[in-house]
C-alpha cells in the first residue's frame, strides 16, 4: 500500500505543538499551581494581581493562577491518556494476535470475556471502584486499561484473522517457519496500522473520560490540578466566573478534538478505502 | 431466522448475565469499603458494628449472600437499600421513567438530526457542506458531556433565562438535559449515516433508479436510505451502554432524578443492594438491545445468515 499523496493535518499538528510546549512549560519555566492569593480571588483573565503579577487566564476562587493550573492539568491528561493507551494497547495486542492466530477454544474464551468486557457499564465500575480504593493517578490508569484493552484485542484479533490465510503466510509456514516467527515478522506488522489509528481515539476518548470522573469528584483529587476536578471546583461559580468553568473544558475539548483529527488522517493514510464495512464492529 | 439461533443467542444472554451477577456481586464485596461502617459513624462501639453487620447478613460467607440474593432476584425481590431502607425494586421503579424520558428524548433528536447530517454530508460530498458536517460531528464528538450542558446552562439559563438550569418536571426542563446527552447520538449517527450513504450510492441499483430517471431525492431518501440504515441501526445499538454511562453525568449536571444520578449516589454511599440492582439491570439492558441489534440487523439484510 503506497501512501497516497495526502495533505498533511497541519492543524491537528500545530495543536499538538502546542500542547507539548503546554505540558513542557512547568518544568522550563516557573508556573505555581498551588499558591492561594486571597485578595485576588475569582480575577478574570488579563488581571493584574494584588502582589504585582499578571494573570493570563485569571484566576480561580482561592486566587490560584489559572494558567498554571491548566498547563499541570495537562501534562496529568497526557500521563494518564498515554499510559493507559499504552497498557490496553499492549495488552490488547497480545491477547488479539494470540486469539486470532491460535483460534479454537482460546479464542472462544477470550471473545467471550472481550464482549462481557465491552456489555459492562464502565462509568458506574469506575465510579464504585474509585469511591472504594480512593483515587490516584495509578488507580485511575489501571482502571482505564482494565476497560479499554478489549477494543484493541478486536481489532488486533480481525486484522490477525485476515493475514493469517493469505498466501505469503502460508509460503513461510511452507518453507519452514517457525509459528513465533511467522507472528512477529507476517502477522505483527499488519496489526499496527488499526492499532495507531485505534490508539488516537482511544486516547480522546480516555482523556475524557477521565475529565468525567474528576468532574464527579471521584478523579484525582484536588488540590493537584486536573482538568476535571477544575471543571467541578468551578461549577458553583458558573453564573459569576465563566472562565473558571470554560477553560478547562476548552482545554479538554481541544485535546479530545486533535487526537480525533490525527485519528482520523492516520485512516485515511493507512487505509485510503475507507469503509463503513470495516468500522461497522470494533469501532468503540 | 431459525429458531435454534434464538435459543443459543438467549442462552448466551442468560449466561452473560449468571457471570455478570457473580463478578458484580463479589467486586461490590471485596472492595475495601465498609457500608456498616458509614451506617454506624465514627463513634459506634464495636459491639454495635456486629449487630449491624449480622441484620443485614453481611456476616455470612459471600457464597451464602450470593445464593440468598440470586434467589430474592429471581422473585423480584432485590433486597433493600442499606441507606433508606426502602425496597431496592421501588427505588429503581420511582427512578426509571425519569432516565428513560431523558434516554428516549436523546436518542429521538439524535437520529433525526444526525442522520439528515449524514444523508447530507455523502450526498454532497468533499463540498463545504460536508465538510460543515465532518467537521461538526467530530466536534461534538470530541466535547465532554459535563462541559456541554454547563455552556448550555451558561448560555440558556444564565444569560438568556430561557429556560431553567436544572429539576425535573414540564416540558421545558427536559430540553437542555436532552439535547446535551443527544450531541452523542448526533455525531455518531452523522458520521457512520455519511459513512455507510457513500457506500451504497456507489451501488448499481442506486445508478439503475438514477439512469431511469426517478427524482434524486427519491433514491436518495426513499432507495439508498434504507440500506445506508443497516451499520447505522448496528453501531447506535452496540452504543448504547455508552449512552447510559453519559445518562449518569447527564443527570448529575442538570440534578434529573434518574438511574443515572441514582447509582452516583449509591456508590457514594456504598449501597450495595443498589449498585448491583442498577449494575445488573444495565448490563441486561446492553445484552438485551445488542441481541435486538442481530435480529434487526437479519431483518434489514435477508442475506444475513446465522451460524
Amino acid at each position: 500500500m503506497s501512501p497516497r499523496a495526502r495533505g498533511i493535518p497541519w492543524g491537528p499538528l500545530i495543536v499538538l505543538v502546542i500542547l507539548g510546549a503546554f505540558a513542557a512549560a512547568p518544568a522550563l519555566i516557573p508556573l505555581d499551581p498551588f499558591s492561594q492569593h486571597i485578595s485576588d480571588r475569582l480575577l478574570p483573565p488579563g488581571s493584574q494581581g494584588s502582589e504585582g503579577q499578571f494573570y493570563l487566564l485569571g484566576s480561580d476562587a482561592l486566587g490560584r493562577d489559572m494558567l498554571a493550573r491548566l498547563a499541570h492539568g495537562a501534562r496529568l491528561s497526557l500521563l494518564v491518556g498515554s499510559s493507559a493507551v499504552l497498557g490496553s494497547g499492549t495488552i490488547g495486542f497480545t491477547l488479539g494476535i494470540l486469539s486470532g492466530y491460535v483460534g479454537g477454544r482460546v479464542d472462544r474464551i477470550l471473545m467471550r470475556v472481550v464482549d462481557l468486557q465491552l456489555a459492562f457499564p464502565f462509568m458506574i465500575l469506575a465510579i464504585g471502584v474509585l469511591a472504594a480504593v480512593g483515587p490516584s493517578v495509578l488507580v485511575v490508569i489501571i482502571l482505564f486499561i482494565f476497560a479499554r484493552w478489549p477494543a484493541f484485542a478486536r481489532i488486533v484479533r480481525a486484522a490477525t484473522l485476515e493475514v493469517k490465510e493469505r498466501e505469503f503466510v502460508s509460503a513461510a509456514r511452507a518453507l519452514g517457519a517457525r509459528n513465533l516467527r511467522i507472528l512477529f515478522l507476517h502477522v505483527a506488522p499488519s496489526c499496527i496500522g488499526p492499532i495507531v489509528v485505534l490508539a488516537s481515539f482511544e486516547m480522546a476518548s480516555i482523556i475524557v473520560s477521565e475529565a468525567s470522573l474528576g468532574f464527579l469528584g471521584v478523579g484525582i483529587p484536588p488540590p493537584t490540578p486536573t482538568w476535571g476536578n477544575m471543571l467541578s471546583g468551578g461549577r458553583a461559580y458558573l453564573r459569576t466566573a465563566w472562565w473558571v468553568v470554560v477553560l478547562p473544558g476548552l482545554a479538554i475539548s481541544i485535546v479530545a478534538l486533535t487526537a480525533n483529527l490525527v485519528g482520523d488522517a492516520l485512516r485515511d493514510y493507512l487505509d485510503p478505502k475507507t469503509t463503513g464495512a470495516r468500522r461497522r464492529r470494533g469501532d468503540g | 431466522m431459525t429458531s435454534r439461533y434464538l435459543v443459543l443467542r438467549l442462552l448466551d444472554v442468560a449466561v452473560t448475565m449468571l457471570a455478570m451477577s457473580v463478578i458484580v456481586f463479589v467486586a461490590v464485596r471485596v472492595l475495601p469499603a465498609d457500608p456498616v461502617l458509614l451506617l454506624a459513624g465514627e463513634y459506634a462501639r464495636p459491639g454495635e458494628l456486629e449487630a449491624i453487620r449480622a441484620e443485614l447478613g453481611l456476616d455470612r460467607p459471600i457464597p451464602v449472600q450470593y445464593v440468598r440474593w440470586l434467589k430474592g432476584a429471581l422473585v423480584g425481590n432485590l433486597g433493600t437499600s442499606i441507606r433508606t431502607q426502602r425496597p431496592v425494586s421501588e427505588v429503581f421503579l420511582q427512578r426509571v421513567p425519569a432516565t428513560i424520558e431523558l434516554a428516549s428524548m436523546a436518542l429521538v433528536l439524535g437520529i433525526t438530526i444526525g442522520l439528515p447530517l449524514g444523508v447530507m454530508g455523502a450526498v454532497r460530498r468533499n463540498s463545504w457542506v460536508d465538510r460543515l458536517v465532518r467537521v461538526s460531528a467530530v466536534t461534538m464528538h470530541s466535547t465532554p458531556t459535563f462541559f456541554l450542558g454547563l455552556l448550555l446552562i451558561l448560555l440558556f439559563a444564565v444569560v438568556l433565562g430561557w429556560l431553567p438550569a436544572f429539576g425535573y418536571g414540564g416540558w421545558r426542563n427536559v430540553i437542555l438535559p436532552s439535547l446535551t446527552l443527544s450531541t452523542f447520538v448526533i455525531a455518531l449517527v452523522a458520521r457512520i449515516g455519511r459513512a455507510s450513504m457513500l457506500e451504497v450510492l456507489n451501488t448499481d441499483y442506486v445508478r439503475t433508479a438514477n439512469a431511469k430517471g426517478l427524482p434524486s431525492c427519491v433514491v436518495i431518501w426513499k432507495h439508498a436510505l434504507r440500506n445506508a440504515l443497516i451499520p447505522v441501526v448496528t453501531v447506535v445499538g452496540l452504543q448504547f451502554g455508552n449512552l447510559i454511562g453519559g445518562t449518569i453525568v447527564t443527570e448529575t449536571v442538570f440534578a434529573w432524578p434518574g438511574i443515572g444520578s441514582a447509582a452516583y449516589q449509591a456508590i457514594l454511599e456504598r449501597d450495595y443492594p443498589i449498585i448491583q440492582a442498577i449494575v445488573l439491570y444495565v448490563a441486561l439492558g446492553v445484552a438485551c438491545v445488542n441481541l435486538l441489534v442481530d435480529f434487526l440487523y437479519a431483518i434489514l439484510q435477508p442475506q444475513v445468515r446465522f451460524d
